[in-house]
Parts: structure tokens; sequence; C-alpha cells
């Protein structure tokens, strides 16, 4: 295979070259750059889907936070406020939040049976148990892979997970895997220091040695490397790139988002989304609180959570990119209705809340309930396939879609689940 | 499982199957019968190697596949110096395994490579694989020292510490975690971060590392679907009820260093001749506990450690000793052990995941997990003796280049390994970094001991992901992503390996008294442990063309290639 089609992936050399030396142009002045972000970001916007999760790393006890038991014995001492949306309560410690549920809707019915971080996280990523002898691919991949064809002229990876690994692509392949970034936005060796032509004849030799490598067939893995160094060589070259510089956003709106890991990452979610990219994750771990779990919550957790998480929906809303971005929050269980002798709650995921809203969602809709004491669902449970069939139904992917594992076993799209109805109009 | 085949005369099944293995082994293509032939004895005298051949060719005939031609010469010299010691050859160390004319050259290089001469490789090496095993690659823990476990770790397999004693060491450790401390002992850093929340995390890791057992979901509940009982993790969780880690300050904050130490228990209860614990089920009942291995054998449940009472008798138990003596006796102990080195040289174990050797998980080779395991045992649990083993079989001699008479025999779609060709994978960062060091010749003058692993550690931090759980769970980026490749395209790893000043390596490449031809032929062989093609060739002269004769700059492009290829980085 030539040079052309395996590394610059359908670029012609001449548009590679004018790539390599709009890299300078990062040199450039930051309001230029801004300004070319922003006109692409209007052209973009209005053609294409996206998701952002917010993922909870560690698993936060969602009825202290979006379906509270006030006077409970397993309550705890948080009390509920009035929201935005009619009839939504949510907890005390997330003011913010509670003027925007208008544009969010709660799942109370969710109902799982993994308690394991490592199974949990899994699980409510792909929509599946962990299976020794197939690795299924998480949201960011299946939705990466399902929108990647509206947003062609992406040169940056349209699966990007901030702060955390997030879950990998599975049997999709490694063209689909997290592109991790810290919440800084700081992507390491990006810079080539050395001349366009210089790298492109690098590039050339290179090549040669992949393709002979790959043609003496010893495996998928060879052909592997060959694909991420084709979309590392697009991603380094692209003035795309510009999206990932949170700390070029106006003071006012970083300090809106709040000036946390969280925050940023949140404003970073939406910069990437107006660029293009169809799923970001961003992580907020410290959610594991087997001890002193209230103070954690109202001093520490809830505030950044709150603060960023209402500016991202907010400001996602007024830029008219909320009807086309989905938006989850959600961790890999909750916790416990008993608190523990250490003031905590253990690994509980037979009742719990997640929060979706934006794209084809509902907005502003409580589905399900639990018991009086937080410890049954008492309306039609929920599983992580099904959160995950209504999120592809609200970026309109179709749930008939079959994938194909590497084992030649046809596997359905989120697992076929069941849409959830109520979140839909 | 060794005596029940040596005794097989009498036993009709055991006939059956052993002429099945000579058919099977009739079968083999001609070729590989012609290689091993010439090698004399395609055992190298080693009954184990003979049973490891013996199993995995069994399951070859089952699933109907023929395995691959051997790899060549340099492809394996350079697998074998990756696997044993973690990084590839030098251009000598290549040519003088080629040059050998011995047909028991293999024997002869395994045999070096466990030997005196590289004895500090191969220290370094395990101890780099057990770090990452027992304490993560992640340098945020305060509560383990991880230069304190690497000594301990390289001075145990500097020493090739029999595996019984080397696990015994880490579970019942005592002892100051930091080295230059009084009353060091590194080991303690395997527990030394897991002793919180009452030895949870102790209790887990240990079931997994050392018998393959996966307990954690056992904490909370009767695991859903394997023969795990809530009950028997908290059983085993008694085991580590004696043992505090106490914490040295360092200033108001910083954990300075900690001690880990056995003192007598009282129980939850109170009563220190019956102490035990108790524990929640899922309907807020409260149960008791008290030490009870796995396989249901109890230990005298007394809190008070080991002593002599006024009259002369002993009272007492350690409850830690007593756990490791349990786990050497169990035979789950040997099958953890060598499923997880045999992994390390075929890339997959017999289960996936290796660590998982529970009911529901059947594994690949069951006759070959068990059998290779007794032979362990019966070895004195000599790591090195087992090493040789694994090196020495057919299966581990086998090109990575896939046949159509093995294509179905591919792991990575899901299919239980059969090892009929060699499993391609990517090198360990630690490989990786080693392997620059060595192709430079940076080795040489690159520091030696804790502060060149410290300078790796810190190297590795960027690929590391914490997900920031009790459990300290974590991934990396190192996996074949883009930061991967960023980081060889324009990391300062390779900038300083391709780097062109005076006295480096490009430049006395560049300066030696070699024609352009070998110069580039000395990069393939550091590099890649091959001659360049004539293609490679044209392009590398095209190279010398377009610097327009300055040689080391052309020099710097072509080394920048070779180490970013896929062959490179993937142990083939």
């Amino acid at each position: 295979m030539s040079v052309s089609s395996r590394f610059f992936d359908g670029m012609s050399r001449r548009h590679f070259m004018s790539h390599v030396a709009g890299a300078a142009a990062l040199a450039a002045p930051a309001t230029a750059f801004t300004n070319s972000i922003l006109a692409n970001a209007a052209d973009l916007k209005k053609r294409h889907k996206a998701a952002i999760l917010l993922w909870m790393g560690g698993g936060p006890s969602t009825m202290d936070i979006w379906d509270l038991k006030p006077g409970a014995a397993t309550g705890g001492p948080f009390k509920p406020i009035s929201t935005s949306a009619d009839g939504i309560q949510i907890c005390e410690h997330m003011p913010m939040m509670a003027k925007q549920m208008h544009h969010m809707s709660l799942v109370r019915s969710m109902s799982t049976r993994e308690a394991d971080h490592m199974r949990g996280r899994y699980y409510m990523h792909t929509g599946y148990v962990p299976n020794p002898n197939v690795e299924h691919p998480s949201y960011g991949a299946v939705i990466a892979h399902e929108l990647a064809d509206q947003v062609p002229d992406l040169e940056i990876p349209p699966f990007v997970s901030v702060g955390s690994g997030s879950v990998g692509p599975g049997f999709l392949g490694m063209s689909w895997a997290p592109f991790v970034v810290d919440s800084n936005g700081n992507v390491r060796n990006l810079d080539m220091g050395i001349d366009p032509t210089r790298l492109s004849q690098r590039l050339e030799m290179l090549s040669a040695i992949e393709d002979k490598f790959i043609g003496e067939k010893r495996g998928a893995s060879s052909d592997d490397h060959a694909k991420v160094l084709s979309k590392t060589v697009k991603l380094m070259t692209s003035d795309q790139m510009g999206a990932f510089k949170v700390m070029q956003e106006p003071k006012d709106v970083q300090d809106r988002y709040g000036n946390t890991g969280f925050g940023r990452g949140c404003l970073m979610a939406r910069r990437l989304v107006e660029q293009g990219v169809p799923f970001v994750e961003v992580d907020l771990g410290g959610w594991d609180n087997h001890a002193d779990i209230f103070k954690t919550l109202s001093d520490n957790k809830l505030p950044e959570l709150d603060k960023a998480m209402a500016a991202l929906v907010s400001d996602l809303s007024e830029r008219g990119l909320l009807d086309d971005t989905a938006i989850i929050w959600m961790g890999e269980f909750s916790r416990t209705p008993n608190i523990n002798g250490n003031g905590g709650r253990d690994h509980w995921a037979r009742s719990w809340s997640v929060a979706v809203g934006g794209a084809g969602f509902k907005r502003g809709v409580v589905v399900g309930e639990t018991s009086s004491d937080g410890k049954e669902v008492v309306t039609e449970p929920y599983s992580a396939q099904d959160l995950m069939a209504s999120v592809l139904k609200s970026l309109d992917i179709s749930l008939e879609t079959t994938f194909t594992a590497k084992n030649g076993r046809p596997m359905k799209i989120a697992n076929a689940g069941k849409v959830i109805k109520e979140l839909f109009a | 499982m060794a005596r029940q085949l040596q005794a097989g005369w009498c036993c009709v099944a055991s006939v059956v199957r052993r002429a099945r293995l000579l058919v099977v082994l009739c079968l083999l293509s001609a070729a590989p019968i012609a290689a091993l032939a010439r090698e004399g004895d395609e055992h190298f005298g080693l009954p184990q190697v003979k049973f490891i051949n013996e199993q995995v060719a069994a399951g070859w005939s089952d699933a109907k596949l023929k395995p691959s031609e051997p790899a060549s010469d340099q492809e394996w010299c350079r697998r074998v110096y990756l696997d044993i010691i973690g990084r590839v050859p030098t251009v000598k160390e290549l040519d003088d395994y080629v040059a050998d004319s011995s047909p028991v050259k293999r024997a002869n290089l395994v045999g070096r490579l466990l030997g005196e001469d590289y004895v500090d490789e191969y220290a370094r090496n395990w101890a780099d694989v057990w770090t990452t095993v027992l304490v993560g690659r992640s340098l945020e823990n305060d509560n383990v020292n991880r230069s304190g476990m690497r000594q301990w770790l390289r001075r145990s397999f500097s020493k090739n510490i029999p595996y019984d004693r080397f696990m015994t060491d880490l579970v019942t450790a005592t002892g100051v975690n930091k080295a230059g401390e009084k009353g060091f002992n590194g080991a303690t850093n395997f527990l030394s971060g897991k002793l919180e929340d009452n030895g949870i995390q102790a209790t887990a890791k240990t079931a997994q590392v050392f018998l393959g057992l996966q307990v954690q979901c056992t904490q909370c509940h009767n695991h859903p679907f394997n023969k795990g009982k809530q009950n028997q993790f908290w059983e085993f969780n008694a085991f580590f009820r004696q043992t505090r880690a106490l914490r040295q300050f360092e200033g108001t904050r910083d954990v300075q260093a900690i001690e880990l130490v056995d003192e007598d228990w009282a129980g939850e209860g109170g009563n220190a001749s019956q102490a035990e614990l108790y524990y929640e089920l899922r309907n807020g009942q409260m149960k008791v506990a008290y030490p009870v291995f796995i396989d249901g054998t109890t230990v005298d449940p007394t809190g008070y450690l080991p002593a002599k009472m006024d009259d002369g008798t002993d009272y007492g138990v350690n409850r830690r000793r007593a756990l490791a003596q349990l786990m050497v006796d169990s035979p789950l102990m040997p099958k953890a052990a060598v499923n997880r080195v045999w992994s390390h040289f075929f890339g997959y174990g017999f289960t996936r995941p290796i660590d998982d050797l529970g009911e529901h998980n059947a594994p690949s080779h069951p006759e070959l997990l068990e059998g290779l395991g007794e032979r362990f045992r019966e070895q004195s649990f000599d790591t090195k003796e087992l090493i040789r083993w694994i090196t020495l079989s057919y299966a581990y001699s086998l090109s990575s280049r896939i046949a159509k008479a093995n294509a179905a025999d591919d792991p990575a779609v899901g299919e239980k390994p059969k090892f009929s060709h060699f499993y391609l994978r990517q090198m360990r960062p630690e490989e990786l970094y080693q392997s620059l060091l060595t192709a430079t010749e940076a080795d040489q003058a690159e520091e030696k001991g804790e502060k060149a692993a410290r300078k790796k550690d810190e190297w590795l931090a960027q690929f590391i992901i914490a997900f920031g759980t009790d459990e300290g769970d974590e991934a990396t980026t190192f996996n074949g992503s883009i930061p991967q490749v960023l980081m060889m395209f324009n990391g300062d790893l390779v900038k300083t390996a391709t780097e062109t000043g005076k006295g480096g390596f490009l430049d006395r490449v560049a300066t030696s008294d070699m024609t352009n031809a070998q110069r580039i032929d000395a990069l393939y062989a550091a590099a890649l442990a091959r001659k360049p093609t004539r293609k490679e060739i044209k392009l590398a002269n095209q190279m010398m063309v377009a610097r327009k004769g300055d040689a080391i700059s052309a020099l710097q492009d072509i080394w920048w290639a070779v180490l970013n290829s896929n062959e490179f980085i993937i142990n083939h």
C-alpha cells in the first residue's frame, strides 16, 4: 500500500502539506486563532449530533443528589429544594442545577447488579457485563463510530475523554479508542520541531517498514499501529487542536464553569462539541465515600459538580447546541441507603438515579420511583442497556444497528436494551 | 499429574492419551520436525519441556491446527532477550547468537540470560514486572514506597529466592517500608497501602495475586456466578487483623514511612482468645467470622501472637504466617504462579484474566496448567527453572507469522489460546524504555539501580490514569493509542535516542569507518534484529540524497522511522 493511502488517509499530499504549514499558525496570535474556531463552530453546530457523558467515578450517592428521602432513617441530613422543572426536587447543595432542571430529566428507577468498581464501570459504559472472551465498545466508541460520518472534516479524535480513561473501543478497534487529555487541555508531545518536508520523508520511510511487517501477516495489532499513526499525523497537523485550549476562553466564561478540573473539563467539552467532536466524556472522581459522606458531599463534591454542570447545560442551551447534544450524568453505581458505622455509604446498585438531557430527550420529567427508604425501585426498573438505547435514540442512532465482534458473532447495539419511553415525547 | 502419567501403563485412558500424543507429534509438518532433529533432543533433555510440548501439541490436534514454522534465529533471540531481561539484544549479542553453531544454542542462550552475566538485568526486569503486579504503576500512593518495594524485589530476583518464600515474605512482612530507615523491609510495601478499612484491599489482592481468586465482590455479598461466598471473604480477611500499619510523619502531613507490625488482637468482641470480627449481610444482619482458609481449614481463633506461657508451653498464632503456610500448601498457589509466568512469555495465560482461576473460568489447557504447577512445586518453586522450561518449549520457538492451518488460533478475537503461533504484543513501557537505552548504547552511561529506576518511573507517569477508587484501580494510555504514538514521534525519550550530538550513538555510527550501507545495516540490527530490505535500502539512500550528504541527519531520519515502527515496538 502506498504512503499516501496509509498515512494521509485519503488526503492528498498537497492537502497534507498545507496542514503541516498550518501548524505554524499555532504560534499566531490567539485571537485570530479563536476567531477561526468560532467561524468553524457556527458552520458546524447546526449539522451534527453529539453527546457529553459526565462520569462520576467511584459511585455517587444518588439519594443524596437526585432522589432525596427526607425523614427516612436512610435519608441523611440533606433537604430537597424545588427546581425550575415542575414537581422535580433535588438536593439543597445543587442550587444552580435547580435552575436548569427544565433542561434535564431524571431516571430514578435504575436497577443494576454490578457493585464492583471495575465491573460497574464496564457495565455502565458498554451495556454488557464483563466477559473474558469479548471486549465491548463503550458509549464513546459506539457514538463516535455512528456519528463520525456527520463530521467528515474532523481531524481530531471523535472520542475524547477528559481526566479519566473511560472504557475502550473493544471490538471496534483502536481507531475508536478514547483520546485522553487532562482538564487543562494540554496534549503532550504535540510539537514536531522539524520541517514538514523532512517529516514527510521520515513518514515515507516509516511507512515502508510498517507495510512490510503488516504484509507478513502476524496479526491485527500491526495494522492497528499503522491506523493510529495515520490518525496521529492528522491530528498533529490540525488547527482544530485549538479546541483543547480551554484557557483561551474569556475569563468570565471560565469563571462561570468554576476554577476546578471538572469545570475546565466541562468547558472543554463544550468547545470540542462546537468543533465537531461527537463524543466527550468528562470525569469527576471522588464519589467512593465509604466514610464521612455528608461533609464530603456538601463541602466539596456537590458544589464542584453543581457549578460546572449548571454552566454546561445553560451554556449549551444559550449557544443553540443543546438540542443536538445529549448530556448523560452517571456513575458506575450508587451507594447503600443504610449509613455505615463510619458515617459513609457503601456500594449499591439495586436502586439508583441518573440524569439525562438535551438532544432528543424530553426535558423536565422524572421517570420511575424508589421506595420511601430508597432500597427498592417500585416502578419498572431500568438497566444500563436501556439507558444506552435511550441515549442512542436521542441522537437518532438506529437501534437496529448490529456490529460484528472480532469472533464473527453479531452484537446488537446497546445490547438490545429497550428505550425508556417516558424520556421521549 | 506427573505421577499419573508415569504410572500410565496400567491405566487405559492414559495409554490412549499417550498414543494420541505420539500421533500428534508425527503429524507436525515436516519442516519443524527437521528443525527439531537438527537440534538433537527437541526437549533439551528436560522432562518438563517434553511435558509442555506434548500438552500443547495435544491441544493443536484437538483443534485441528498445525503450528507455524519456527521463528528465525534473529526473531527468537530478540524475543527471549525482551522477555527474560526486558530489553532488545545489542548488535553483538545478536551476532553472537546467530553465529553459534551449537545444536543446543537456544538452551545455551537461555542459560546465559538466567545466569550470572545478566543477573542485574534479570532482576531489574522482574522487579519491574512485579512492582506493577503488587503496587501498580501510579506514583500517587503515599502509603507505598516504590523504591523500597523495588529494592526488595531486585534483591529477591537476583538471589532467585524460591517462589514460596518470595510469597511468604510478602504476605508476612513486618518492618519499615522505606530504604535507609531503621528496620527496613521493602517487602512491607505490598501490604502497607492495603490495610485501611480493616484490610479489605490486602484480602482481595493477596487472594487475587497469589491464588488466582477474585474475591473483591464477595466482600458485600455472595458471588452472583461463582462459588465465592461472603463468609469466605471475611474469614480470609480475619488473617490480616493482627497487622497494623504505623505511619511515621514528616512535618505534619506527609507520610515519611510506614511500619508494619503484628500485635495481639482482641477481636471486635473483645475476647482475645476467640478474636472475632463481624460483617454485615445485605439484609443488615451481622455475622461473625474467624480465620478460615478458602479450602475450609480452620486456624486457632486466638488473637494472641505466639509466645510461651509461664509453664513453658506455647500459645498464640501469627495469623499471617498461618495464612502463608496454607497458601504454600494450596494447589491454587503454583497454578496461579505458572499461569502468570506463562502469560508473560506468551502474551496469554491459560485463563483470562490470568488471576481468575475460579471454577466458572475454565482454563484453555487444564492438564498443562495443573501439571506445570506440580512440576514447579517439585522443583522447589525455582522461578528460573520454570522460565527455562517455558522459553525452551517448542511453542515459544514458533514464528509470529500466522499460517493458513492456524489462522483460527486468534485469542485477540476471544478464542482460547492454542499457542500454535507466537502472539504479537506490544512491549511494556518499561521494556520500551530499556530497549531504547540499549539500542542507542546509552545504557552504559546511565545511572544504575534506584536512581535509574526513579527516572523511569517519572517517564512512565505520563501514561498512568488513576480511576480514583478505594481499590487504586488504574489504566494506561501506553496501549497503542494516539498519546503513545505522539510520545514516540516527538517525546523526549525518542528525541534523546535520535540526537546527533558529539559522542552520542548516531554520531558514533556516522563517524565510524563503516560504509553508508553498513551504517544502515547497523541501525536495523540494533532496533529490529534484521537486515533492511531492498526497498528500505532504496528509501534510505534517497534520504541520504535528500540530506545532501549530511550523513548524520539522514541516519537520524532513518533511525527515527525504525524506532517508530510497529516492528520495533511489537514483540514478535
